[in-house]
């Protein structure tokens, strides 16, 4: 037996309180999965927030069908081995649908197609909360945003109207159609994530690590080009490299960097040292100073 | 891992941003990408200095108007601790923001002005910090390079302020005085060679020397039962496992306790986190804990300590800060939040209203508004297992839930 809890890390414990929370508070709460590394340290805080309890609610996983094929795989593999029930909803069938229209050209994303996506599936099952992976060191409007945020009808935020937090207690309390999303990593930064995969010895993605891959340059990012999703120009010029991906959204919008971490080690040591932030490499924030307040609005995440 | 979060307060151009951004930018946690942004803006503004105030300030509107309008989190580390600074707006109808921010913080800045010195606000700023017991408060007097780093004036602003400390409620708390420019970036985390005469830490070589678990209330042990688990597998078929976090104090395996509010009694069997067993739950650990005896414990009920009982009431006269448009009467009802228990909460007297620039209290209240600090007192629908604040930050404070609009309407702690 281990003598006492001191050495346990301050932020698990708070995220642990907050999952907790999520199932004591809600009727239908889900965990947004996206296969990175955020959501799936999510799932391990999960596991030990209700051990030896099976995590009392569903994964959901909105597809935008641009991820990396590793991701998918590992997704699978995941919710098997730990006997979760995974939901799948894609953004394909958004746009068959006509509810949402593709975007073309040189930026064109699925990115901010999934909003319509999500916030239809939470009507679907009637979810009332969503626990994400998000933090708040990642963007500047984050930085504001709640570990219970409330979204109305529409899914919205409304950033001047949000709910003080006092001490630990969260008030899940909410209207009819209304959801909350929950952010139990709020105060987690990305060493931190890092550092918490490292010592916990978690499993993630392969392409989260240095490998070879096709690639091009554009306005000074690096691009995959290994598949037909990434829009290339013809003067684009593809060349292999070195490089792993610091973030996994859409291959569409993530771009991978130099490196050669090849495991969790260095990759932690590769953050300690990084001058650039992680969303850096995220091309929908780069479209305009307030582009993901702007998302956050309509019901981005 | 320690982490350390500090609070944030000023008036409006005091420099707050400004020196949150100074603090990032000298201790190499802004980033390359967000560094370029600063730079960029700042030539566009035509400035021909680094407008550090663009690292925090988040928000469009926020932008737009030049201020901070809600609670903002900035995150940065060094080689001892992680740090979480909550950027709270300084201006006077944002009391509930600085309430906010400081109710979840070990440390505060409090920012001064050195041309205005000792204002109207910098009572207030105080008196919260005060009353929500953060127990280091660091005055920081900003903006010294516009009066030629003056010895004189920061004597006067420090002896004014050491006037408004003698009428502090919590006298527990530790005050340190800096002087600083965090345009210029002196005494921020380099030690300048503009203040001779200090010999003093800087801002940041303070809170590197703090310790992070000292500023954590002591008290008794409190475990507020969030979540029974029960996982009705064959392997765990008998298991029935409390999952809360420890408040105060510690837990340890053969602790007699009394579970609150049916005053049964048990023995702690096993504390685990996880697959893990442990002899002893520190105090802010989230751990599931076992009982020798088959006893009905659901959420909201507490474990306590059999020689250390709360006070079990279904009344109480609490301190309380409003921050809801509609007001506060007479008679009205809310939803009471305590930790995680949630009772039905009547308002039985408003006693007085309590000015938070120390100029003394208000009788013959009728009405609270947005922003009111008042003394009020409460009868419940059901029992709850309280302390007062001053023994136990967690256990004597409580939300108040309004159950029409389910808004968070106000905070209390309760006397």
């Amino acid at each position: 037996m281990i003598k006492d809890t001191s050495k346990v890390n301050p932020l698990e414990n708070e995220a642990i309180y907050i999952i907790r929370e999520v199932a004591a508070q809600f009727e239908k709460p889900v965990l947004l999965f996206s296969g990175g590394k955020d959501s799936i340290t999510l799932v391990r805080l999960a596991q030990k927030a209700f051990y030896p309890a099976k995590i009392p609610f569903p994964l959901m996983h909105i597809d935008t069908g641009h991820n990396f094929p590793e991701t998918i795989a590992f997704r699978d593999r995941l919710v098997k081995e730990l006997g979760l029930e995974l939901i799948v909803r894609n953004v394909q069938d958004s746009i068959d649908e006509g509810k949402v229209k593709e975007e073309s050209g040189r930026y064109s994303s699925r990115n901010s197609l999934q909003t319509t996506t999500l916030l239809d599936a939470i009507e679907e099952f009637k979810f009332d909360a969503c626990i994400g992976g998000a933090r708040r060191d990642e963007e500047k409007a984050r930085a504001k945003e709640r570990i219970f945020s409330v979204r109305d009808d529409f899914g919205q935020w409304d950033e001047k109207n949000q709910r003080p937090e006092l001490f630990d207690m969260l008030n899940g309390q909410i209207h009819l159609g209304q959801n909350v999303r929950v952010f139990p990593i709020s105060n987690w930064t990305e060493l931190d994530v890092w550092s918490y995969i490292e010592r916990e010895n978690i499993e993630i993605p392969s392409i989260y690590f240095a490998h070879t891959r096709e690639t091009f340059l554009r306005d000074g990012l690096i691009w995959s080009s290994d598949d037909d999703v990434v829009y290339r120009d013809e003067n684009e010029v593809v060349e292999e490299r070195l490089v792993r991906f610091r973030t996994v959204g859409d291959m569409s919008c993530t771009a991978a960097v130099l490196s050669d971490a090849a495991d969790i080690a260095s990759v932690v040591q590769e953050i300690r040292d990084s001058t650039i932030s992680e969303r850096g490499a995220r091309i929908d924030d780069k479209r305009s100073e307030a582009a993901m307040e702007k998302r956050k609005q309509q019901g981005y995440f | 891992m320690e982490v350390l979060k500090i609070a944030t307060a000023g008036s409006v151009d005091d420099g707050k941003s400004t020196l949150i951004g100074r603090i990032l930018y000298d201790t190499k946690s802004l980033t390359s990408d967000k560094l370029e942004a600063i730079e960029k803006t700042s030539k566009q503004k035509g400035y021909d200095y680094l407008d550090f105030s663009l690292a925090t300030d988040g928000l469009v509107a926020e932008r737009e108007q030049g201020i901070t309008i809600d609670v903002a989190h900035i995150y940065f580390s060094t080689q001892t601790k992680s740090y979480i600074i909550a950027d709270t707006p300084g201006h006077v109808e944002y009391t509930r923001n600085m309430v906010t921010g400081a109710s979840t913080s070990q440390a505060a800045i409090i920012l001064i002005d050195a041309r205005k010195g000792v204002i109207e606000q910098t009572n207030r700023h105080f008196f919260i910090n005060n009353l929500l017991r953060v127990k280091e408060v660091i005055v920081a007097i900003n903006k010294m390079d516009l009066v030629d780093f003056s010895e004189d004036i920061y004597n006067k602003i420090k002896a004014d302020f050491e006037t408004l400390m003698e009428k502090r409620d919590y006298q527990d708390q530790n005050i340190t005085f800096i002087p600083v420019s965090a345009l210029k970036g002196d005494n921020v985390v380099h030690i300048s060679k503009n203040t001779p005469w200090y010999k003093g830490q800087t801002l940041l070589e303070h809170f590197e020397l703090l310790d992070t678990e000292d500023v954590y209330n002591v008290g008794t042990p409190r475990f507020p039962v969030q979540y029974v688990i029960r996982p009705k597998t064959e392997e765990f078929h008998d298991f029935r496992g409390y999952a809360g976090k420890v408040y105060g104090g510690e837990l340890s395996v053969g602790d007699v306790v009394v579970a609150l509010p049916s005053q049964t009694k048990s023995k702690i069997k096993e504390i685990y986190l996880y697959d893990q067993s442990y002899q002893t739950a520190s105090r802010r650990s989230s751990v599931t804990i076992t009982l020798e005896d088959d006893i009905n414990v659901s959420r909201g009920d507490m474990l306590v300590k059999v020689d250390d009982l709360p006070t079990i009431d279904k009344q109480f006269t609490a301190t309380i800060s409003w921050m809801d448009s509609q007001h506060l009467v007479t008679g009205n009802k809310y939803v009471l939040q305590h930790g995680v228990n949630k009772v039905l909460a009547k308002v039985d007297a408003i006693h007085h209203k309590i000015h938070p620039d120390y100029s003394g209290i208000e009788e013959h209240i009728s009405a609270l508004g947005m922003n009111d600090i008042a003394s009020v007192t409460f009868k419940l629908n059901k029992t709850i297992f309280f302390d007062p604040f001053k023994n136990h930050r967690t256990n004597g404070s409580f939300i108040l839930i309004d159950s029409q609009s389910n808004n968070t309407v106000g905070a209390g702690f309760i006397q």
